[in-house]
């Protein structure tokens, strides 16, 4: 076999059929009806108007999270925090809306500073990751997730004590907003607000650039590549690090403070949505390269959103979304290592 | 609080603490090897689910218990599979598993959710369980209790008192030399992640068939534990003896939170619930920070009696991970 366009995409075309017969047969093993659910799926994805904005909604802050793992993926770090430095961006841009909403300024105003103060929460709490990694010598994987830890904690706290509801503290949250501070909504559409989804494709668009054309991205890759080289060519590793996390920080808050002003309007107790890890998976689907990042991240958002139904017609979990984007991934990963299996063969027996 | 409520508390910390144990010391045998099973959240979920299913189904907790190992050993291959064989990044497949194993324990468990099945009680030892104090805390538990405690010399044991498990220590350390003295590589780190990865996986059926008997969905408070586990196995160090008494730490620390709950009702319950786990990873920070550079380099320039105390301490909490942890091994 050669290192072809034509065999890499057959590997891919054969990793989504592996993903698809086992969903396939998890289905069967839980009685259901494939293709039933399949179309289920699909029509809940896309069968109309309403369902579609919906995912551009759920696209927004999964492309975000995203758009930052792929900066702290090109220094090879695994920033696992980014579920809590999402639940720190909604604390800190619902702390910031709770600050203003009576001081009679203008909404837009609030927004902005809402938004503004979402990025410093998000990057605060990556670069506790950060300086965990460089000066604790703790791995970031680790000091991550302690730190998703800390952060949803906080938040139950929040949500339960110093800002619960007047009355009766509740999972469902924080009290709502006005409506006047809610992010625009698109005419026409229940929930989609093209503010947000303005910033998205920014933001996927500016880590392309930057990654792929600027001198700074190149240094992050050199970072990423080998740390004890880039280092020797004057590369200074560690603020490299720093200002990755810093960048994904800023990414995450962002997505924190869109789930707070455009979807949910308050601060509740799963705030992050899982779209943190969600993201990883969607980075590790493209190979860590910022082309793909967007169309797969909306197919992602589309199967999340096509599976809310399930329960409802035909009572299964809807953690069948996360099955099949699971088994995906997989798929993808044992698929590449077949394949340079393959290839090194080709090249040792010619 | 009397004594007899104590001693009963200090009871429950012991059983709480047994399918921690075994995940740590099985995640501890597969990481000596050098295999990261990054999977651990999910699977335990997988397998608590998947030998409760079983249990209900044949009224067999043993069979329940076997379907527990299995799950385990088998989602431990596939990252071993993944990473040895086709070269590929043990923490991406191990996270794509903790993640998948947890969306098809939640999406397979639907059916049986909520549902009373079979599960283990206690057994008293005869005689022993009649020593005051000491027969309620350590004779009055479910056999998984005391696997607990003879996995914990068991493990010690044969990782630092036996050949096998010098080999072992020898593969995740010092691969090529392992290699040069006749060590199958390769071969002992699919079995290590396996047997590893089944002593986990009983973890599973420890909660589902015993202490959080049943299987609840999201709500079965499951989800975050193999996350601490892991955690735990660095805090212990990559030993035995110190993984136990992080685990135990953890229990106690959870226990802890139970108990403090009606004095602190200004605290939600679920901030007490969470508690332990930033503490136990705030304690990485401790454990790891000896590996710093800058501590080396701010240590040389405090007073030579000082320094040396300070390092002792560093020395004594700090924690090495096995040298080839992770790292693929290939035959020249």
């Amino acid at each position: 076999m050669r290192d072809t366009r034509s065999s890499r995409i057959l590997f891919q075309i054969g990793a989504i059929l592996f993903a698809l017969i086992i969903t396939t047969l998890v289905l069967f093993l839980a009685g259901a009806q494939p293709f039933a659910a399949y179309k289920y799926i699909v029509l809940g994805a896309v069968g109309s108007w309403d369902v579609v904005t919906n995912v551009l909604v759920s696209w927004v802050p999964l492309l975000l999270a995203t758009s930052g793992l792929l900066v702290t993926f090109t220094v090879g770090l695994w920033n696992i925090g980014i579920e809590g430095q999402i639940t720190l961006g909604a604390i800190f841009t619902t702390w910031a809306m709770r600050l203003l909403q009576n001081s009679g300024w203008n909404p837009s105003l609030i927004l902005v500073i809402a938004m503004l103060a979402g990025i410093l929460g998000g990057l605060l709490w990556a670069l506790l990751a950060g300086a965990l990694k460089t000066f604790g010598g703790v791995n970031e994987i680790f000091g991550g997730l302690g730190l998703n830890f800390v952060a949803t904690a906080l938040n139950i706290w929040l949500i339960f004590g110093p800002w619960k509801r007047p009355g009766v503290a509740s999972m469902s949250g924080t009290l709502p907003f006005d409506r006047s501070l809610w992010m625009p909504i698109a005419v026409g559409s229940s929930r989609l607000t093209p503010a947000t989804l303005v910033i998205a494709i920014v933001g996927i668009i500016a880590v392309y650039a930057m990654i792929e054309g600027t001198y700074f991205g190149l240094k992050l890759k050199a970072v990423g590549r080998n740390p004890k080289s880039a280092y020797i060519m004057g590369i200074p590793t560690w603020q490299h690090m720093m200002a990755s996390f810093a960048i994904c920080g800023v990414f995450a808050g962002l997505a924190g403070a869109v789930q707070v002003t455009a979807v949910y309007h308050r601060l509740i107790p799963s705030i992050s949505s899982g779209y943190g890890y969600l993201g990883l998976m969607v980075a590790m689907l493209v190979g860590y390269k910022a082309s793909l990042a967007a169309p797969v991240a909306l197919f992602f958002a589309a199967l999340n959103v096509g599976s809310i139904q399930l329960p409802i017609i035909l009572k299964l979990d809807s953690s069948l979304a996360g099955v099949l984007q699971g088994t995906l991934v997989l798929f993808v990963i044992l698929g590449h290592g077949v394949r340079a299996k393959l290839l090194k063969k080709t090249k040792v027996s010619s | 609080m009397n004594n007899s409520a104590l001693v009963t508390s200090i009871a429950g910390v012991l059983a709480a603490a047994a399918p921690i144990l075994f995940a740590v010391i099985g995640e501890t045998i597969s990481e000596r090897a050098g295999v990261l099973n990054l999977s651990m959240n999910g699977m335990i979920l997988l397998s608590a689910m998947g030998s409760f299913a079983v249990a209900l189904a044949t009224g067999s907790v043993v069979l329940g218990f076997l379907m527990g190992a299995a799950i385990g050993a088998l989602v431990s291959l596939i990252v071993a599979f993944a990473s040895l064989t086709l070269l590929q990044s043990q923490v991406a497949v191990g996270f794509v598993l903790a993640l998948l194993c947890r969306d098809l324990s939640y999406f397979l468990g639907n059916p049986i959710m909520g549902k009373v099945g079979p599960r283990i009680s206690q057994v008293p030892i005869p005689g022993l369980e009649r020593i005051p104090i000491l027969g309620t805390i350590l004779f009055r538990q479910d056999v998984m209790t005391y696997f607990s405690f003879i996995l914990i010399v068991a493990a010690w044991f044969f990782v630092f008192r036996t050949k096998p498990g010098l080999t072992l220590r020898g593969v995740g350390e010092r691969p090529t030399a392992a290699y040069i003295r006749g060590a199958n590589v390769n071969r002992l780190r699919y079995l290590y992640a396996a047997i590893g990865g089944a002593i986990a996986g009983l973890a599973g059926p420890i909660y589902s068939l015993s202490i959080k008997a049943g299987w609840k969905g999201t709500i079965s408070g499951l989800d975050g534990i193999g996350w601490i586990v892991l955690s735990i196995t660095i805090f212990g160090g990559w030993k035995p003896f110190r993984a136990a008494f992080g685990a135990y730490l953890f229990a106690f620390l959870q226990w802890l939170g139970l108990v403090l709950q009606p004095s602190l009702p200004s605290v939600p319950s679920q901030v007490l619930q969470v508690a332990p786990f930033p503490l136990m990873i705030l304690t990485l920070l401790f454990v790891n920070i000896g590996n710093a550079e800058w501590v080396d380099r701010s240590l040389a320039r405090l007073p030579e009696n000082v320094r040396r105390d300070i390092a002792r301490v560093l020395r004594a909490m700090n924690a090495t991970p096995p040298a080839a942890l992770g790292a693929p091994f290939e035959k020249e």
